[in-house]
């Protein structure tokens, strides 16, 4: 077999999950983030560390997100919409499962691009008609995808890649949340 | 333990090599076919494919699928012309590990033996998930083993959760007795009934797909957990996929996640579930296509075909409210386990399986026979039992004679 190199760690990967399957404890994470009002609608949110393994750890440098909304909805577009953050979750997340099971399954990445749409009937969260849900009605992702692989290979890397997908779960099952006031 | 097909292939092979046993059987031969099936179910396989050792299917109809009440004969003739040693109405109470060998606690006293085989089968009781406890009291729940007929069913809607070859006969069986049905699908095993003009077991079993053994598997937990393939045994030799389901009025809706305010809410996942399925069909039919090609058998079939891909319906709902009245029933097609509460050895692991290597169970002088792909992808099915049950009791003969 030739040799596959898309840079995952696919190995770390295997042995983790051995590692794991006698140590479910050490599977529990915590991922964290704290966001701060600026003003108007604008909010940045940074990320800098979580639980997981059974301790703390910090990331390499603190991540800052800006959170606005555009200037059609009379806001001075800061940074991106709240819910456009799922969609750059949703991407990224099938975008690295597709490197992961590529290389897993022996197939060369030359290139792999992907948009994202998601169908938002705005009328939910202003309240204008009560049967119109806030979030998504319809997420849409269409990959391009250059390897060495056969069409049929490749649709099997992305339904594989949805069907361990973090975000593709959260976004599509249902997830007990709690907002409360500290 | 158990007089199924399973057990009275153990008790066969044990007769060859006269070794003494007996057959331990809770209720009568076949006694989870007479009491824990629903009425229409017929066999998923053709009748030449019901073999048993030095036993096989010699009626007229080899392309027929057994009904329950034949599978019943056919094994209770096994069990006369096989003369096994069976003791119904003995049901096991515990096994425990004792010096050289096991101690038996049955309903009619007490049996120490040397070996023991486990071929109590794999579905002694449903698996319906805990979600089950956030249903309204408004809503009959039924699992497989209680339900019989549509016509036992409460009037109005009902609510099929799982794709399995159980989830899709109940759901189109439910349809046709004219009740609106919605049938929730996870992961799922697409199958067509026929390819290329002949039954799709004919494809496993010739190309070699059902022979493949346990240790070659590439993910041995994964085939073991696989649900049962899309298929149903009619006279009309139908396909019974989530196509042919939907064009009769069955509602698709995805995985159900939770109950949450009585609604029951469902995965939107459910065109990734559909690809993942279809591109393993057609992996398989292409496996089925180059054997064909290599082995020369192309001219004695039908040309290639492939399926239409599972249709996405138009929209799918993502809730549904359980108090509304529409749903009246839910069938929890949502799988069997095995029930391992009367053993006593420590062999069964967190999720309640049985550790065991090929039916070699870890503990010395313990067997299994008739899990899935036990020892072959074959493992369950009717003419699974022959191999692997000679298999087995080799094993079980070679350990007896070094112990003895």
């Amino acid at each position: 077999m030739t040799m596959v190199d898309n840079g995952v760690n696919v190995q770390a990967l295997l042995d983790a999950r051995q590692a794991l399957k006698g140590a479910p404890e050490a599977a529990q994470f915590t991922w964290r983030a704290s966001a701060k009002w600026q003003n108007g609608v604008h909010s940045t949110t940074t990320v800098s560390n979580f639980f997981g393994l059974g301790q703390e750890h910090a990331h390499k440098s603190d991540a800052v997100f800006d959170a606005d909304h555009p200037e059609v909805f009379a806001a001075e577009d800061n940074g991106i919409t709240p819910i456009e953050y799922l969609l750059v979750g949703l991407a990224s997340c099938l975008t690295a499962g597709v490197a992961s099971v590529a290389q897993n399954r022996g197939i060369q990445l030359r290139s792999v691009e992907s948009t994202v749409e998601g169908q938002h009937d705005i009328r939910g969260i202003l309240g204008v008609d009560s049967d119109v849900r806030n979030g998504f009605n319809d997420i849409k992702v269409t990959f391009k995808i250059d390897a060495d692989a056969s069409e049929q290979d490749i649709e099997a890397l992305v339904a594989q890649s949805q069907k361990r997908s973090a975000v593709f779960d959260a976004l599509t099952n249902p997830t007990n949340v709690t907002v409360e006031v500290a | 333990m158990g007089a199924g097909h399973a057990g009275l292939a153990a008790s066969h092979f044990l007769t060859e090599r006269s070794i003494d046993h007996v057959v331990l059987e809770r209720g009568e031969v076949a006694n989870s076919w007479r009491y824990e099936r629903w009425e229409s179910l017929r066999l998923l396989t053709p009748n030449w494919q019901s073999r048993l050792p030095g036993h096989r299917y010699e009626g007229p109809d080899p392309d027929g699928y057994m009904t329950v009440g034949e599978v019943i004969e056919f094994i209770g003739r096994f069990a006369t012309v096989s003369r096994a040693p069976i003791r119904t109405g003995t049901n096991v109470t515990s096994v425990t590990a004792v010096d050289d060998g096991y101690q038996v606690t049955t309903g009619r006293g007490e049996i120490r033996c040397r070996a023991v085989v486990i071929a109590s089968g794999a579905c002694n009781q449903p698996a319906v998930p805990q979600i089950r406890h956030a249903v309204p009291e408004s809503v009959e729940q039924l699992t497989p083993f209680d339900y019989h007929s549509p016509a036992k069913l409460p009037d109005g809607g009902v609510l099929v959760v799982g794709a399995s070859a159980t989830g899709v006969q109940l759901a189109a069986e439910l349809r046709r007795s004219g009740r609106p049905v919605v049938l929730s699908v996870g992961e799922h095993v697409r199958l067509p009934r026929t390819y290329r003009g002949r039954d799709v077991l004919w494809w496993m079993d010739a190309s070699g797909v059902w022979d493949q053994r346990y240790d070659q598997v590439d993910d041995l937990t994964r085939a073991r957990r696989l649900p049962s393939p899309q298929l149903v045994g009619t006279p009309e030799r139908s396909t019974l996929d989530l196509n042919a389901l939907a064009a009769t009025g069955v509602e698709l809706v995805g995985r159900w996640a939770a109950v949450r305010d009585g609604h029951a809410l469902f995965s939107g996942g459910l065109r990734n579930v559909f690809s993942l399925a279809d591109l393993k069909l057609k992996r398989l039919l292409d496996t089925f296509d180059e054997w064909a090609r290599t082995h020369g058998h192309d001219a004695e079939v039908d040309p290639p075909e492939r399926l239409a891909p599972t249709r996405m319906p138009e929209s799918t709902r993502l809730q549904v409210d359980l108090r509304s009245g529409e749903i009246r029933t839910i069938v929890w097609a949502t799988g069997f386990r095995p029930d391992y509460g009367w053993l006593d050895v420590p062999v069964v692991d967190a999720k309640g399986q049985l550790r065991h290597d090929g039916g070699v169970v870890d503990s010395p002088g313990l067997y299994a026979l008739g899990l899935p792909v036990l020892r072959r992808r074959k493992s369950t099915f009717i003419h699974g039992i022959e191999d692997d049950a000679r298999e087995v009791i080799a094993h079980l003969t070679r350990y007896l004679r070094v112990r003895h």
